[in-house]
C-alpha cells in the first residue's frame, strides 16, 4: 500500500469533522497495533517454547547417544527412561526416535526423515519435519563408532510433536490481545476527550473572532497553539489588507472634504456680500439659491466626513470612561448659538448629575452633535427643544423632543444611509446625520430610535449602557 | 467691538472683514501669525478669529502661547477641517469656540455674540437711547424700573436699528441680516419681529416707525 493510499484510507473524504477524523485514525491505528501485538506475542511465545523444547530434546538425544556401545554383534543401546519421562513432562506430545548407521535404521521408527545436515560436532542439531501427519521438532546427534572393525557414523534422531506447545503460544498471544483490547476500550473515551481538548483552541479562536464588533479590524491577538499560528497569520494578513483599503478611502475623504471647504467658504461669503449689496429681486433670488446650494454641499461634506470618522473609529474603538452629561453639556453649548439664531429655546434636564458610560468620546461627540443639529434644523423658528438625560435601569437614556415638522414615512428607514424624510422641504441635508447616530449607538451596544410625538414633532432617543 | 481676523486667504479675509464691518465691528486683518502678534502688541481686541493653518505656523500653537502668557482675549478658531479631533483639541487648548468653513455668516455672528457674552464684564455693553437702556450682551432693554428680555432676533433687529438711529432700513436689508440665507422667508416675516420689538419698547421714549414702501427706522419721540 502506497503512503498515499494509506492516508486516503485513514482519512476518508466524508470525515469532514476534525474530531471524528482524529477518533477514526486513533481506532484504525490501534487496530493495527493490536494485530501487530498478537503476531509478535505469538511469535515470541513460540520461540520461547521451542527453545525450552530444544533444550530438553538436545539433552535427551545426547543421553541416548551416550548409551550406545559397540559390541561384537553390533550395537548395544540402553534407552534412558529418565530422559523419556522428562520428555513426557513437556505435555501431551508424541515421541519418535531413530538410530541409523550409515543411513540404515537400526532401531526406532522406519521412515523418520534424516536430518538435512549431518551433524558432525558433539552438539546436536535441531530441525523440523513432517512425519505421520504431524509437525515434528527434531534433534540429531552423530557419533563415530567402530563397528565390525570399521569406523561408522551412528546418528541418533529424536523427534517430538508440537501441538501442545503451539496451543500454549497461541493462547499467550490471545491473552495479550485481550489485554490490549481492554486497554483500547479504556483508551477510547480518553481519546474522545483528548480530541476535544486538542480542538478546544480552534473553538476558542473562532469565538474570539466572532465576538468582534462589526467593524473591528484590529489584528487578532489571541494565544493560539503553534499549529494554529499559520491560520492566525493568514487571518491577520487578510484583516490588514482590508484595513489598508479602508484607511486609504478615509484619507481620501478627509482630504477631499478639506479641499472642497476652503473655496466654498469664499464663494459663500462673497455671495452673501453680493446679496446685501443688491436690491434687484431676480438677482437676490439667484444669489439666495446659490448660497443654499453651497450650504447643502458643505453640510453633506461635513456629514460624509463625520460618517467616515465614525466608520474609522469603530475599527479602532478607543473606549474609555466618559461622563455623558458633561459631554452633552459641551455639545449643547456649541449648538446653542445656532438655535438662538432662530429663537429656538433648548431646555436641558438631567445634565447636573453624572452619567458615566464607556465610550469612544469622539464618536459620541459626533453622534450628539448630529442629533442636536438635526433637532435644531427641523424645528420651526421660536420653537422649543427639550433635552432630557436620565438613568433607566442599566441604561443612560438621552431623549430629545422637538416641536418640528415630525416624521413622515417609516421612521426606521430614516436611519438608512442617504435616506431623507418626505417632508424635509427646504432644509439642507445629506440624509447621513441619523445614520451616523445609529452607527455610533450600535458600536456602543446601544440603541437609537425616532418616534413621532402626539403633540407634533419628533422624539429622538439614544440609549447607551451605563458604565 | 474690535476684532482681529487671522486668516491667510486674502479673498476670504476681505469678504469676512467687510461682512463684520457691516455689523459695525472694527476688523484688523493679519495674514500671518507674525502679523497677528504685531497687532496684538499695539491694540487691545475684544475677539480674535483665528484660522488653524497659516503660512508661518499652526494657529493652535499660537493659541497655546497666548494662553500661557495669560492673555485671555476670547478666540474663535476657524478651520476647513471639520474633524472632531480638531474641535476637541482646540477647545482643550483654550479656544472659546470653533467654527467650520464654509460658515454661515449668521452663525459666525451668533458664535461671536455667545463668546462675547461669556466674557462680558470687561466692556460696558450698555447703551442709552430715548428713555431706555439696551444691554446687547445681557440681551435686555430696561424701560424705567422694568428690565425686559430680548430674544435673539429682537436683539439683532434693535442692534441694527440702533447702529444708525433715524436711518430707514428696507425689509430686504433687515431680512438679510436677521435670517439665515437657508431659510425661505417672506417679506412679511420681518413684521412679526418689528411687532414684538415695539411691545418690548413700549413706555420708553423711542418709536419704531414704519415708512410705507421704504422700511423701518427707530426715532426718539
Amino acid at each position: 500500500m502506497t503512503p498515499r493510499a494509506l492516508r486516503r484510507w485513514l482519512e476518508p473524504a466524508r470525515l469532514r469533522s476534525l474530531r471524528r477524523r482524529l477518533v477514526w485514525q486513533f481506532l484504525v491505528l490501534s487496530a493495527l497495533l493490536v494485530a501487530g501485538l498478537f503476531l509478535t506475542v505469538g511469535w515470541v511465545a513460540e520461540r520461547a517454547s521451542r527453545a525450552s523444547q530444544d533444550a530438553v530434546l538436545g539433552a535427551a538425544v545426547t543421553a541416548i547417544a551416550e548409551g550406545i556401545r559397540s559390541v561384537d554383534e553390533g550395537l548395544e543401546m540402553d534407552l534412558p527412561y529418565a530422559t523419556f519421562s522428562m520428555l513426557g513432562a513437556m505435555g501431551d506430545e508424541r515421541i519418535f526416535y531413530a538410530v541409523t548407521v550409515g543411513g540404515q535404521v537400526v532401531t526406532g521408527y522406519e521412515g523418520l526423515p534424516p536430518p538435512p545436515d549431518v551433524p558432525d560436532g558433539v552438539a546436536p542439531v535441531f530441525w523440523r519435519a513432517d512425519y505421520q501427519g504431524a509437525a515434528l521438532r527434531l534433534a540429531s546427534v552423530a557419533r563415530p563408532m567402530l563397528i565390525d572393525q570399521r569406523l561408522s557414523q551412528v546418528t541418533v534422531s529424536l523427534g517430538q510433536t508440537r501441538q501442545g506447545q503451539a496451543a500454549i503460544a497461541r493462547e499467550t498471544a490471545l491473552g495479550a490481545t485481550w489485554v490490549a483490547l481492554a486497554f483500547l476500550a479504556l483508551a477510547l473515551p480518553v481519546a474522545l476527550l483528548a480530541a476535544q481538548a486538542v480542538l478546544a483552541p480552534v473553538q476558542r479562536l473562532a469565538e474570539v473572532v466572532s465576538a468582534r464588533g462589526p467593524r473591528d479590524l484590529s489584528p487578532v491577538r489571541h494565544p493560539a497553539p503553534r499549529e494554529l499560528a499559520p491560520l492566525l497569520r493568514a487571518l491577520n494578513g487578510l484583516i490588514a489588507r482590508l484595513r489598508a483599503a479602508l484607511e486609504l478611502a478615509e484619507t481620501f475623504i478627509f482630504e477631499a472634504a478639506h479641499r472642497i471647504r476652503t473655496p466654498l467658504s469664499l464663494v459663500r461669503t462673497e455671495a452673501e456680500l453680493a446679496l446685501s449689496e443688491t436690491t434687484d429681486p431676480a438677482t437676490r433670488a439667484r444669489l439666495r439659491r446659490m448660497v443654499r446650494a453651497i450650504n447643502e454641499s458643505s453640510r453633506s461634506a461635513s456629514q460624509i466626513l463625520d460618517h467616515a470618522m465614525v466608520m474609522y473609529r469603530s475599527d479602532q474603538f478607543d473606549a474609555g470612561p466618559v461622563d455623558l452629561s458633561v459631554l452633552t453639556g459641551s455639545v449643547l453649548r456649541a449648538i446653542r448659538p445656532l438655535a438662538e439664531m432662530r429663537d429656538i429655546t433648548i431646555v436641558a434636564r438631567g445634565l447636573d448629575s453624572a452619567c458615566p458610560v464607556v465610550a469612544d468620546e469622539r464618536m459620541l461627540e459626533i453622534a450628539l452633535r448630529n442629533i442636536l443639529d438635526n433637532a435644531v434644523k427641523y424645528s420651526d423658528a421660536d420653537g422649543r427643544i427639550t433635552l432630557d438625560l436620565a438613568h433607566q435601569g442599566r441604561e443612560a437614556v438621552l431623549t430629545l423632543a422637538d416641536e418640528g415638522r415630525g416624521l413622515q414615512g417609516d421612521p426606521s428607514r430614516l436611519l438608512d444611509r442617504f435616506h431623507r424624510g418626505a417632508n424635509v422641504g427646504d432644509v439642507a441635508g445629506s440624509g447621513l446625520g441619523l445614520t451616523i447616530v445609529a452607527e455610533v449607538a450600535a458600536a456602543h451596544r446601544g440603541r437609537f430610535r425616532l418616534t413621532p410625538r402626539d403633540t407634533g414633532g419628533t422624539c429622538a432617543v439614544l440609549s447607551l449602557p451605563l458604565a | 467691538m474690535r476684532f482681529l481676523l487671522v486668516e491667510d486667504s486674502e479673498d476670504l479675509a476681505r469678504a469676512v472683514a467687510s461682512r463684520l464691518a457691516m455689523e459695525g465691528h472694527g476688523v484688523d486683518h493679519a495674514a500671518t501669525l507674525a502679523d497677528a502678534r504685531h497687532f496684538l502688541e499695539s491694540v487691545p481686541y475684544d475677539l480674535i478669529l483665528l484660522d488653524i493653518s497659516l503660512p508661518d505656523g499652526d494657529g493652535r500653537d499660537f493659541l497655546v502661547r497666548e494662553r500661557a502668557a495669560r492673555r485671555d482675549t476670547p478666540v474663535i478658531m476657524m478651520t476647513a477641517s471639520a474633524s472632531v479631533s480638531d474641535r476637541v483639541g482646540t477647545l482643550d487648548q483654550g479656544a472659546d469656540d470653533y467654527i467650520t468653513k464654509p460658515f454661515d455668516f449668521g452663525e459666525l455672528q451668533a458664535r461671536c455674540r455667545a463668546v462675547l457674552r461669556r466674557h462680558a464684564g470687561a466692556a460696558d455693553s450698555r447703551r442709552h437711547f430715548a428713555g431706555f437702556v439696551f444691554d446687547a450682551l445681557a440681551a435686555t432693554v430696561t424701560v424705567g424700573p422694568e428690565t425686559r428680555e430680548l430674544r435673539a432676533r429682537e436683539l439683532r433687529l434693535l442692534e441694527i436699528l440702533l447702529s444708525r438711529p433715524g436711518q430707514a432700513y428696507s425689509k430686504a436689508h433687515l431680512i438679510d441680516r436677521l435670517f439665515s440665507f437657508d431659510e425661505e422667508v417672506s417679506d412679511n416675516a420681518i413684521e412679526v419681529y418689528v411687532g414684538r420689538l415695539r411691545r418690548k419698547l413700549e413706555g420708553s421714549g423711542a418709536r419704531l416707525e414704519t415708512l410705507r414702501g421704504v422700511g423701518y427706522r427707530l426715532i426718539p419721540e
